[in-house]
């Protein structure tokens, strides 16, 4: 039986390197994991799923859930849960579905260029008091928030099919549409070069400023090496993801109406436009962005953190528990709404099923990602990799052609061996 | 007794029901600057309630509470903190997922100019204050569980201590340490009265309240059996307080004290 006490730092190299370079172990393990499953559904489906083209619908379709589990983070740390995140994207999805295509044009006409605008806006303010309703009641009225989010998810579920009677509403309006991705919902070879660059220029100075702070207060400092290793290696993904999705072309019938309406020549061999990074991602990325900020470096996120590690000391430290539970579940609408809207646009139709079921993958991508349901830890960093592992292992199996049903299979014992194994490695992380 | 000036600290007729349950009722109290009034009582007597009373976790129903003379409105432990009163808890009431840095400065972050969390000032503090505490406590990064009973004690009592405390509420601080870890508290509070800090030490140890206390409050039922300096009664007559709630002449009796 292999012995569950690690040997002495010293008699490990990697474990050194990886201290002194302070990255979190679990999160490396996941990224590998990640890596993994890529190679390994490139193999078996001969050469299919490590391409520009899969990976590019891969990014596309792990951002509704890695969007919201976000959010989910925060609200399983501060010992919650929100059952209800899919029927809070279907009911507001039908409402912005409505507004566009029926409210607004009675006031503004149709495609008119601030539609798009004034429905986001809509959307984004009912998710945001959807959540407030559910905070109340959660944080001021005491009512336990799995019964109240369960509740939630029939209500709004209800009252999505309520918007419409149940009639699907399509066409959305064509700029709002760009919002889900497609060749027109892509930023482009340049833009998406532009992107990658910023994400470069910001690593290296978020390093660079890290390592000006602490010398400002005498703390020993990583390793230079360790720094610029980590600087080098994060633009090298960043750029190598940028490449990825700028080699995959428009389709032939786009490109054709592309330059019917430019008045391009079409050369011989056709045009090769790149997609570039999806609007959908680059909203997902950006979300994540935030909400790491959110959770680190404010005051916000250290309260959910303390709340959900003692919720006695948080509030004996003067902390306002209920308010700060309250925003958590009204910031967990806003981004059921953004989901939403990024939903309904990639289908160009708002349903009243959208979501279904979205809660559970949700709270599994957090939980993959390494979010304890017994409150308290939690990266989001982490819940968007468990998305994107979730998303993988779905789409590899629809590449090699697994029904449905054992997809399921498969998703659910792999959210098992992953929290199973995560329990291991706390234990034995201590 | 001769005269001491204004006390710290004065609490009277300070009464705190839940429901029908009178967990304090009338009690009167004084600390004052440089000394340690102890509060002892059986488990239920309502020590830790009148504690929680100033520290400003319990409301209290009536009763007033002045500092240095001035009438003070402690509604929650915000309030208190301001006041200059700093507590430990009895179970630390620290979050466990968070470092120690977080923890010293939980409620009350240090903050840059962009509003966010100053997390390399709030270490270099907590290394500071942990350095006068405890100088061979290096962990300020691992979360707060992972650390032994005493570094954990020591964490919670770095806190009080950080932000100039002017009243130190101590909840059985030696309930759960070793002999070790108990001289170094009794250490810290000598050091903490020669600094001019009153402190209040609820303690059901009555060896370790003769050994520390400059003045002992025995409770019982809610109510102030009596007040006395630790030199004018000795322990049997305290415990007499505590069980039967027979005051000695020796003490000033209190409401709860039997005729």
């Amino acid at each position: 039986m292999t012995s569950l006490i690690p040997a002495p730092a010293r008699t490990r190299p990697l474990a050194v390197l990886l201290k002194a370079a302070e990255l979190d172990t679990r999160l490396l393990g996941m990224i590998g994991v990640v890596i993994l499953i890529w190679i390994g559904f490139h193999v078996l489906s001969g050469g299919l799923f490590l391409t520009p083209r899969n990976l590019w619908n891969l990014s596309v379709q792990s951002s509704p859930i890695a969007i919201m589990a976000t959010g989910m983070v925060l609200v399983i740390v501060t010992r919650n849960i929100d059952l209800s995140v899919g029927s809070m994207l279907g009911f507001v999805g039908m409402i912005m579905g409505v507004v566009q295509s029926d409210f607004l044009p009675k006031l503004l006409g149709f495609e008119h260029p601030v539609t798009w605008a004034l429905t986001l806006a809509a959307g984004l303010c009912l998710g945001v008091l959807l959540g407030a309703l559910q905070g109340f009641v959660i944080a001021y009225l005491g009512v336990p928030a799995f019964i109240v989010t369960l509740g939630g998810l029939l209500v709004w579920r209800g009252a999505a099919w309520w918007v419409t009677s149940g009639q699907t509403v399509a066409p959305l309006d064509a700029t709002f549409r760009l919002m889900g991705g497609g060749p027109e919902g892509s930023i482009g070879a340049a833009w998406s070069w532009a992107v990658g660059l910023v994400a470069c220029v910001a690593v290296l100075l978020l390093i660079a400023n890290g390592r000006a702070r602490r010398k400002k207060f005498d703390f020993p400092l990583r390793p230079l090496a360790a720094d610029i290793f980590l600087g080098g290696v994060a633009c090298a993904l960043a750029l190598a993801a940028v490449a990825v999705f700028n080699a995959y072309p428009w389709p032939i019938g786009s490109v054709r109406r592309y330059a019917e309406a430019n008045h391009v020549a079409l050369p011989e061999g056709g045009l090769f436009i790149a997609h570039g990074i999806a609007i959908p991602v680059l909203i997902a990325i950006g979300v994540g962005v935030a909400m790491t900020f959110l959770a680190t470096r404010t005051r916000f996120g250290r309260y959910a953190y303390a709340i959900g590690g003692n919720p006695e000391a948080a509030e004996l430290a003067g902390i306002n528990t209920r308010w700060v539970i309250l925003k958590i579940f009204m910031l967990m609408g806003l981004l059921a709404a953004i989901s939403g809207a990024v939903s309904i646009a990639r289908l160009n139709a708002a349903t009243n099923s959208e979501g279904t079921l979205a809660e559970l993958l949700v709270i599994a991508a957090a939980v993959i990602g390494g979010t304890s349901l017994a409150g308290g830890v939690g990266t989001v960093a982490g819940a968007m990799l468990g998305a994107v592992l979730m998303q993988s292992l779905q789409s590899g199996m629809v590449l090699l052609g697994v029904d449905t049903p054992l997809q399921n299979i498969v998703v659910g014992v792999v959210l098992v061996a992953a929290v199973w194994l995560d329990t291991l490695y706390r234990r034995r992380a201590g | 007794m001769e005269a001491r000036g204004i006390p710290l600290v004065e609490m009277r007729d300070v009464s705190l029901s839940f429901g029908g349950v009178h967990a304090v009722e009338r009690a009167s109290l004084d600390i004052y600057e440089g000394e340690v009034m102890a509060v002892v009582g059986h488990n239920g007597a309502g020590k830790s309630t009148l504690a929680k009373i100033l520290s400003g976790a319990y409301r209290r129903d009536s009763g007033s509470i002045r500092i240095r003379g001035e009438e003070a409105a402690i509604a929650n432990p915000r309030d208190a903190k301001r006041y200059g009163i700093e507590t430990i808890y009895q179970m630390l009431a620290l979050a466990d997922n968070v470092d120690a840095a977080a923890n010293l400065f939980l409620g009350r972050e240090l903050r840059t100019r962009w509003g966010t969390l100053d997390d390399i000032a709030m270490e270099a503090e907590a290394r500071r204050v942990m350095g006068r505490l405890n100088p061979l406590f290096q962990r300020f990064k691992d979360p707060v569980k992972t650390l032994s009973g005493g570094q954990r004690q020591s964490v919670a009592i770095a806190r009080a201590i950080l932000f100039n405390a002017q009243v130190l509420i101590m909840d059985e601080p030696t309930a759960a340490l070793g002999p070790q870890e108990t001289a170094q508290v009794g250490e810290l509070i000598r050091k903490l009265k020669r600094d001019g800090i009153g402190i209040l030490l609820i303690s059901h140890d009555i060896h370790d309240v003769f050994d520390l206390a400059d003045r002992i409050c025995a409770m019982k039922n809610g109510r102030i059996v009596g007040t006395a300096p630790v030199t004018d009664v000795t322990k049997d007559e305290v415990l007499g307080m505590i069980i039967l709630g027979k005051c000695p002449p020796g003490a000033v009796p209190g409401p709860g004290a039997v005729a």
